[in-house]
């Protein structure tokens, strides 16, 4: 570690952010970079990579505070437009959880269900300025001794909101096929029978977390956009396993690492947190993700160098094996050779389609770029980066 | 050239008449059957695609209109809102004719109303309502939207 040729702080790089010095590029462009220059003069060029993601993110969801009511209310169920937000945190603090369906939804009865509206579409309309009906009931205390109340409100109207999402920004992840006999409706999309097509979902060599693979710089604190405005990173999210198979350049060869992220939803946007309807499956929200990668040495340069070619993604079977949590990869495919619309699995040509948006992802990274160039936007020095494992060095 | 996609519905009283031929005879219409099945209720119902001159593909509509033929212009029954649209490209593994496809390497998601057939796929598959249609007819395809 101590035989870096370029060494930088996240102060320095602060300090040329502040004097609009700072060199800031995108990780698309980081390509290009590092492949002409070489890792030791692109770190010495560069200081800063951004990265984007957008794709539907389960996991998600917001604290709102909805204000003290005359008479007080200590709420025990609370809906926000019929949609149920979990009100055991405390007298008007509720949590709206992105795949929360609304009350009368039909579900599954009718299959596939359409899961219309839900916490995340509830998100969508609070960050979109639009009103909600909120209900909320109670047994009534001393303190509190109102039962039920009612009120439309728009976010501005609320105390305080807050996402909080558990899981987000999935480092890598299943790209999804079906070898079952009938179309089978996930998560994942729609996948007919027979292998037929393919679903996957990363922003690859855009993706957060696959341009610092082993979390150097990434952690409580770090300083991210965040679905429009600005966020942080408050830890590892739930299922963080860093300890996921890699390739040779450090990348993970499967889900890995993820983050639990937070930011004042009063700064956010609509175009940026949209409710989303997994047709069979449920409610979610999509989020807008993008984190500054500060080039500390050649190391990050390289990692921050990594193109589609060199992520490898493994392709699960969404009709038996996920279901039952039996089975391994089928195989991996890179997610160059995802993007180009076809793979060969098993000798057999399957026709893939991203279920993340690479057009938005790349947006954000440009936005973000812009952000730091203008100098408003410094760099948060993470206080711990998350749990990782030890890199063994290119070996070369 | 001009192409569109149109469906013919052909009541039972008129099912066996041979009327598509005259498309391409009468009116120089390069046709090219992309589904068709005769319905339980006794009605026939064909999927085309149409190519040559807009007025001669005027011309055959209307020839087809007055022999009874039901025609359904499918570039009217399929659109995007394109404020709701992400260009995630979830539809474009699903879309069978390639009318929502994904121009590289910006990945953004085009529609190309022309080459639609209305199978209403897309609209289970956009998980943001951003593929509309009108519930109009019968699909083809499974898992046709239903309101
Ligand atoms: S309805 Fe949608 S999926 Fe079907 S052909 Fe038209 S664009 Fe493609
Ligand atoms: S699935 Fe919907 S949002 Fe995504 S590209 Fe297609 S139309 Fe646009």
């Amino acid at each position: 570690m101590s035989q870096f040729k370029v060494k930088k702080t996240v102060a320095e790089i602060n300090e040329k952010i502040k004097q609009g010095q700072a060199v800031v590029v995108t990780a698309e462009e980081m390509i290009g970079i590092t492949k002409e220059l070489g890792p030791v003069q692109a770190a010495r060029k560069v200081d800063v990579v951004t990265t984007g993601t957008f794709g539907i993110m389960c996991s998600s969801g917001a604290f709102l505070n909805f204000g003290h009511a005359k008479p007080r209310i200590k709420a025990s169920r609370v809906y926000l437009n019929r949609v149920e937000a979990y009100a055991g945190v405390a007298a008007v603090d509720c949590y709206i959880g992105a795949a929360q369906p609304r009350e009368d939804d039909p579900l599954n009865k009718v299959f596939p269900g359409r899961f219309r509206y839900g916490g995340g579409h509830v998100i969508e309309d609070l960050v979109a300025g639009r009103e909600v009906h909120l209900e909320a009931t109670a047994y009534g205390t001393d303190c509190y001794p109102s039962r039920s109340h009612e009120a439309r409100m728009k976010l501005k109207d609320f105390r305080d909101g807050f996402l909080f999402n558990p899981r987000n920004g999935y480092q890598n992840y299943n790209c999804a096929v079906n070898l079952s006999k009938k179309t089978i409706y996930t998560y994942m999309g729609i996948l007919r029978p027979d292998c037929s097509n393919a679903n996957y979902s990363t922003s690859g060599q855009l993706s957060p977390l696959l341009n610092d693979p082993f979390y150097r710089t990434i952690g409580i604190g770090t300083r991210i956009f965040l679905g429009g405005g600005i966020g942080y990173v408050v830890g590892p999210g739930t299922q963080h396993d860093p300890g996921v198979k890699r390739s040779e350049n450090g990348v993970v060869m499967g889900g890995a690492g993820t983050i639990a992220v937070m930011g004042n939803l009063k700064g956010m946007s609509s175009k940026f947190l949209r409710g989303a309807s997994i047709t069979g499956y449920g409610c979610s929200l999509n989020v807008g993700i993008g984190i500054p990668i500060p080039i500390l040495d050649e190391e990050m340069a390289r990692f921050t160098g990594i193109s589609d070619d060199e992520i490898f993604v493994p392709v699960a079977d969404y009709g038996y094996d996920y279901p039952e949590g039996s089975g391994g990869p089928l195989t991996h495919v890179t997610y160059g050779q995802l993007k180009t619309g076809e793979v060969t699995i098993d000798g057999k040509k399957v026709t893939t389609a991203p279920l993340s948006s690479y057009s938005a992802a790349l947006e954000i990274a440009e936005t973000l770029k812009d952000w730091i160039r203008s100098g408003k936007f410094l760099l948060g020095e993470a206080q711990e980066t998350l749990p990782s494992i030890a890199f063994e060095g290119f070996g070369d | 050239m001009k192409s569109e996609n149109v469906l013919l519905i052909f009541r039972s009283n008129i099912m066996y008449k041979p009327l598509i031929y005259r498309l391409s005879k009468d009116f120089d219409i390069i046709f090219n059957i992309l589904e068709a099945k005769i319905l339980p209720r006794r009605e026939g119902r064909i999927l085309l695609e149409l190519r040559g001159e807009e007025d001669q593909l005027l011309k055959g509509v209307t020839f087809l209109e007055e022999n009874r033929v039901v025609v359904e212009h499918l570039s009217d029954k399929v659109w995007r809102e394109e404020d709701l649209c992400v260009h995630c490209g979830a539809c474009t593994g699903l879309c069978p004719t390639g009318a929502l496809s994904l121009v590289r390497p910006k990945m953004e998601v085009v529609f190309d109303v022309n080459k639609c057939v209305a199978c209403g796929m897309c609209g289970l598959a956009c998980p943001f309502g951003a593929m509309k249609d009108i519930t109009l007819f019968d699909p083809f395809a499974e898992g046709r939207t239903v309101n």
